[in-house]
């Protein structure tokens, strides 16, 4: 017998999944990291960065506006928002398509982020508000005299980036601990976030809450004292979505190729047995919970300078039923599906939403049921089985 | 595949391969028993599922435990393994693990092991992902997420492999695998695991009398190092296992003893025949 056995990794079939190779402990990390992605995924990858930080901010920026080559304000804007939009659809998959457990109330997380950054933005505006107050304009309306205890710090860019992180982490830990270790699963789980996310929305409606009750932030002016209109920082914020999307895209490739990944699908699949051979389901099911709240909020920080407003609409259940609609569409447990699921369905919104605006909701519902009946495991499952017929 | 060769557990229980093994650590079988339980009862709405019940397995032992429908068999063994808790009665690892108290995978890191009625493993995995989540390490989630296959652990596995005959089916998905295979895989799983009491309920159902056979010398090899708990109904398989016999009825142990006088008691075969 020999003495070390040949690794299994190379005793694959070719075209095998290479989510499945398990790399050799000598491997450096930067060739395992190199690994973790096909040949063909590292292109698209750069293909990507290339389009989104390269090309269109340039033709933004420096391509005059009656040039045709110019990429307009609606297109960046509409591109940025989408972006965001697919890193909440690929951190809904996480939890949703490898963890078996579907949220519907992850629009919370987005909002939260949206609104821990929109207090920056906020103050930010300084004097130039309506009433010239260095109070945000819906204080004044108040007649508050001054700003609340938890604003405090709110001028700060990096308390800020703290409190996106930290506030929808500390829900969302806190809220998983208690669903989690109680067992609740299933429908259960999902009716309890869409309570969530429902109380939320009607706390922030408050006027008294302090975050501008139905109205929410708007009118932002500056990011770091630079004008937040300016094709440059437009151009910066779409970049910066791109780049946030990539990220996230490697991080859930690095996740769900580790054995840590391999856990989460066997929860997902056989729970009992999972605990009956020593893993402790809790702690896997909060780190990916609470990862997800996280990626949803960084998504909420980054869309709400680009749109101009977050207000508590953002947390009704609707809303947060969209985001697992997105991820079905797409394409459960692959992470390029809720990409391109997010892509589809807010493309065709745009564009249903102005040509024929009372029928989205109608054709929404009908996309939701299609995809149900016909593609179980969306576009890309679509995708997988043509290329397998092809092939046979 | 049966080339007449002898099975042994070749495992990694042996001296010579030390790197990596861990004992479980507290477990006292200075008394040569190794699981007792004491006046366990439960019911559910009503329903007694235990009552009663005594039963101890001593240390390295092979027991069957067999019973008509209903005589609670898997309750038992879900009190064991803490997916029940029992309404009274104390359940004891060793002179010292209460396991009343403790939830599954602290059970199943202490040292026990299960395999269920119905094959339970990861359908969308393969057949050697499967045995490395089984394989017996640190389990807790920041571990997993920093975890790398050594050499030590692809010997484990590429040894269970052979063992459990799915060598050539390790990189294919365990769904795909028949019936016999699945329940060959779990058992493969539960030595991964290496716990130092197995239970194994209905493990040979659905194999062929040649699997069957394979699977009844295969635990036998295993006892002594380990103890294993089996609840079966195939006699024959029983009969060739050769251990010590409970039947179980009503939620307590009605007779005990080998095959042959169990099989004798007058009540036991009232129990299975009726009056």
């Amino acid at each position: 017998m020999h003495p070390h056995p040949q690794p299994f990794s190379r005793l694959r079939e070719k075209g095998a999944e290479p989510i499945r190779v398990i790399a050799d402990m000598r491997t450096p990390f930067l060739i395992r990291f190199l690994n973790s992605l096909p040949r063909s995924g590292w292109i698209a990858l750069a293909l990507f960065a290339a389009v989104t930080l390269v090309l269109l901010p340039v033709l933004h920026v420096y391509v005059p506006h009656e040039h045709p080559l110019h990429v307009s304000n609606y297109v960046i804007t509409l591109g940025g928002k989408v972006m965001c939009y697919a890193i909440v659809a690929v951190a809904m998959d996480l939890i949703w398509g490898y963890a078996g457990i579907l949220s519907l109330g992850h629009g919370v997380f987005f909002a939260l982020g949206g609104y821990a950054f929109g207090m920056y933005l906020m103050r930010q505006i300084g004097t130039d508000g309506s009433y010239h107050s260095h109070l945000p304009d819906f204080m004044v309306f108040l007649d508050w005299k001054e700003l609340p205890w938890y604003w405090a710090g709110s001028d700060s860019f990096l308390w800020a980036l703290v409190l996106v992180l930290v506030a929808p982490a500390l829900l969302a830990y806190t809220f998983g601990y208690f669903a989690f270790r109680s067992r609740i699963k299933g429908v259960y789980f999902s009716i309890i976030t869409q309570a969530l996310t429902y109380a939320a929305m009607l706390f922030f409606f408050r006027n008294e809450t302090g975050f501008g009750g139905n109205n929410g932030f708007t009118d932002f002016k500056r990011i770091l004292g630079y004008d937040i209109t300016s094709p440059e920082m437009r151009s910066i914020l779409f970049a910066l979505s791109a780049l946030m999307l990539m990220a996230t895209l490697l991080l859930g490739r690095w996740l769900m190729t580790s054995k840590f990944g391999r856990v989460l699908t066997a929860i997902r699949d056989a729970e009992s047995r999972v605990m009956f051979m020593g893993y402790n389901p809790l702690h896997y099911k909060l780190f990916i919970w609470t990862l997800s709240a996280v990626l949803c909020s960084i998504a909420g920080a980054l869309y709400v300078p680009q749109v101009g407003i977050i207000n508590p609409s953002e947390m009704s259940p609707a809303n947060s039923i969209e985001i697992a609609i997105w991820t079905a569409v797409g394409g459960r447990a692959t992470l390029i599906g809720p990409v391109i699921g997010a892509a589809l369905v807010n493309l065709s919104k745009s564009y249903f939403t102005v040509a024929f605006p009372e029928y989205w909701l109608f054709f929404l519902g009908a996309l939701f049921v299609g995809v149900t009946l016909w593609l179980p495991e969306g576009v890309v499952g679509l995708w997988k089985r043509m290329k397998q017929k092809a092939t046979a | 595949m049966n080339d007449g060769q002898t099975i042994q557990y070749t495992g990694w229980d042996d001296d010579t391969r030390a790197v990596g093994h861990m004992r479980t650590p507290g477990l006292d079988i200075s008394h040569k028993v190794i699981l007792y339980l004491e006046d366990i009862s439960v019911s559910f709405d009503g329903f007694k599922a235990l009552n009663n019940l005594n039963l101890t397995i001593d240390a390295g032992e092979l027991r069957c435990i067999i019973g008509p429908n209903g005589a609670g068999k898997t309750t038992m063994m879900d009190v064991i393994t803490g997916k029940t808790r029992p309404d009274t009665g104390t359940c004891y690892f060793g002179q010292t693990i209460d396991l009343t108290g403790m939830t599954e995978p602290e059970i199943a890191h202490a040292g026990i092991g299960r395999k269920f009625q119905k094959p339970t493993v990861f359908e969308n995995h393969t057949v050697f992902e499967n045995l490395e989540l089984a394989m017996k390490t640190d389990k807790r989630a920041l571990s997993s997420l920093f975890a790398r296959l050594d050499d030590v652990g692809r010997d484990k596995i590429a040894d269970t492999l052979r063992l459990i005959r799915l060598d050539k089916e390790a990189q294919r998905q365990a769904g795909l695998l028949s019936h016999g295979q699945k329940q060959w895989l779990e058992i493969g799983m539960l030595l991964m695991q290496e716990p130092q009491l197995l239970l194994l309920d209905e493990p040979v159902a659905g194999m062929t009398d040649d699997e069957t056979e394979r699977t009844g010398e295969l635990f036998k090899s295993l006892a002594g190092k380990h103890s294993l708990v089996v609840v079966e109904h195939d006699m024959a398989f029983i009969e060739q296992l050769g251990g010590k016999v409970t039947v179980l009825h009503e939620g307590s142990v009605l007779a005990e003893g080998d095959l042959a006088t169990v099989q004798a008691d007058p009540r036991v075969v009232e129990v299975y025949l009726g009056r």
